[in-house]
């Protein structure tokens, strides 16, 4: 039987790669885009499960408008590398460096 | 039912109306042409839909179930930012135009982030505060990078958005365990469940959720985007970054801890505490060795959010208040001090190093007794109104029984008054370097003496921020 402990931790498993594959990726931008996606979708999969097991709608209404602030973030995302990219001619996160902070 | 909802939405429904009006209209006529014109208009707009909200809102209502709340500390947070992106609109033209980016969607998309930042102030459910805090977040990232020609500009806006996206995971992933161990979102609902004994997931989640909002308010330990973002960012962007977007940052966390989890200070008391001193402190030691005025700004504003965050921190209606009016004091006085930063240029370049202002008082003794005014304000000395915020969340943290807390913060701001004094020390008596020029910008001007003269005229009455701030803090505070 599946219970809802198995979907949080799933959840909780891919918050956490999330997380990770933000701050020690070393290689590309595009990684750490593809990092921010999959910790929105993780809080869905939450959502959907608490949703489910409390017989109670706001969770999914929830992840709808979490699945469509995604999408527009992830436009906006592309379009400041894209601009990044025509200024540096790279995407490597090494080469985030101009200001030292 | 529906028709009462939307009368109390009005404001922000037709702010969204005439922003997306603007947009088709601009983009189908003279496009950048009439930048000009959509600048002045949405300042415009902005005073006008202030003062409805300022003098025409009564009572607290609520809206579409609760999702959108209309009180007194709303209004007061609405005004505030509504104010802070006119005053910045007006005065970035003039430098927007003169490096030749002046594009009629800068107003637009501030318009936008605005109307995000009143959707924040208003929240009353976790899905109105994810909302209008993306609506804010999304439309900043934009105008971060909006010199696309230039490196620096771009960089920051992906470091912003990088970070910023980050810290809008970590809030949401607070919101999931939130939802899911209490059963809803809306704050009065999480406040009636939350009640004595706080359940573990709550918990988690109010610490997720504060995480993400102290990113948002640039506290520290994650502060580490706002010095880049600030530094790489145009100036213009740099000054609304640094006013409006605080100031709701600071209305949605007062609102989350107070509205939701009002219930057990206990458990956020603490943290916030902490948060607080680290803020002060990193602040204003990581300040000291600045050489570019934005950077110097950006630890500026982390020390200014660890001072508001003292006042949230003793958790009563006496702590809101002084936070409150520690923000309107504080966006006044940035509202100043950028006014004159944009107007910082040599040979027609803008210049942001804090060495070009030696000796800037022969080159205009007005705007660097301005600037003195404003910089010992910033710094707190007694006799600007900055004084008197830094000592109203002094006093709010003592009476609370934060002792420790009200310490530190004296001996913080007598560090962080080190890097202010310095740049006066500067302007007056510093060494012989080739001089600024005299900028003639009659808005910035304009708004630079504005903003000293509240400083020192503001010590009278403070202008009523102080019974407004009470107000809006006794409607928050039930």
């Amino acid at each position: 039987m599946v219970g809802l402990e198995h979907y949080l931790t799933v959840a909780a498993a891919l918050f956490v790669i999330g997380i990770f594959g933000l701050f020690l990726n070393r290689k590309n931008i595009i990684i750490i885009l593809m990092s921010i996606e999959m910790i929105l979708l993780s809080v869905n999969i939450n959502l959907v499960a608490f949703s489910s097991f409390m017989g109670d709608l706001t969770g999914q209404i929830f992840t709808m408008l979490v699945l469509t602030v995604a999408a527009a973030e992830a436009a906006i995302g592309l379009a400041i590398l894209v601009s990044f990219f025509r200024n540096r001619g790279t995407i490597d996160v090494e080469d985030v460096n101009v200001m030292k902070g | 039912m529906t028709s009462t909802d939307f009368s109390i939405v009005l404001p922000e429904v037709l702010l969204a109306i005439y922003g997306m009006a603007a947009l088709v209209f601009a983009v189908y006529t003279g496009k950048d042409k009439l930048s000009g014109l959509v600048t002045w208009l949405t300042a415009a707009v902005f005073v006008i839909v202030a003062l409805w909200i300022g003098l025409g809102g009564q009572g607290s209502r609520a809206a579409f179930g609760g999702l959108f709340i209309d009180d007194a500390f709303s209004r007061f947070g609405k005004v505030g930012v509504l104010l802070a992106g006119a005053a910045v609109l007006v005065m970035s033209h003039d430098f927007l135009e003169k490096r030749g980016f002046a594009k009629f969607e800068y107003p637009i998309l501030v318009l936008f982030s605005t109307i995000g930042m009143m959707v924040m102030v208003s929240a009353g459910d976790l899905m109105s505060l994810y909302l209008g805090l993306e609506l804010m977040s999304l439309s900043l990232y934009v105008i971060a990078s909006f010199r696309r020609d230039s490196v620096k500009s771009t960089e920051a806006g992906l470091k912003y958005f990088v970070l910023g996206s980050l810290s809008s995971g970590l809030l949401l992933y607070g919101s999931s365990l939130i939802y899911g161990f209490s059963g809803t979102t809306s704050f009065a609902g999480i406040v009636t469940v939350v009640q004595g004994n706080v359940p573990l997931g709550v918990l988690f989640g109010l610490i997720f959720v504060m995480t993400g909002l102290a990113f948002k308010v640039s506290a520290v330990p994650f502060h580490m985007w706002t010095p880049d973002v600030y530094e790489g960012a145009p100036t213009p962007t740099t000054a609304f970054f640094a006013t409006a977007p605080k100031l709701a940052a600071m209305g949605l966390f007062a609102r989350v801890l107070f509205d939701a989890f009002g219930g057990v200070p206990g458990d956020w008391q603490q943290v916030l505490a902490v948060i607080a001193v680290a803020s002060m402190f990193w602040g204003a030691f990581a300040g000291i060795g600045q050489t570019n005025i934005k950077r110097l700004m950006a630890y500026s504003s982390i020390t200014h959010m660890g001072f508001a965050l003292m006042g949230l921190a003793a958790a009563n209606a006496e702590g809101v208040q002084s936070a409150m009016v520690y923000m309107a004091i504080y966006v006044a006085m940035n509202i100043g001090a950028f006014a004159f930063i944009m107007t910082m240029e040599r040979d027609g370049k803008p210049v942001t190093d804090l060495s070009a202002l030696n000796l800037y008082w022969r080159v205009s003794p007005t705007k660097a007794l301005a600037v003195l005014v404003l910089f010992f304000s910033l710094a707190g000395v007694p006799p600007m109104l900055g004084f008197f915020a830094k000592f109203s969340v002094l006093m709010a943290a003592w009476n609370a029984g934060l002792t420790w807390l009200a310490i530190f913060g004296v001996i913080a701001s007598v560090i962080a008054a080190f890097y202010y004094l310095r740049v006066v020390y500067y302007i007056y008596f510093g060494s012989e370097v080739e001089p600024l020029d005299n900028t003639k910008s009659p808005v910035a001007f304009a708004l630079l003496a504005v903003s000293a003269l509240i400083m020192l005229v503001g010590i009278v009455n403070m202008f009523g921020v102080d019974g407004m701030a009470a107000i809006a803090a006794d409607a928050l505070v039930k």
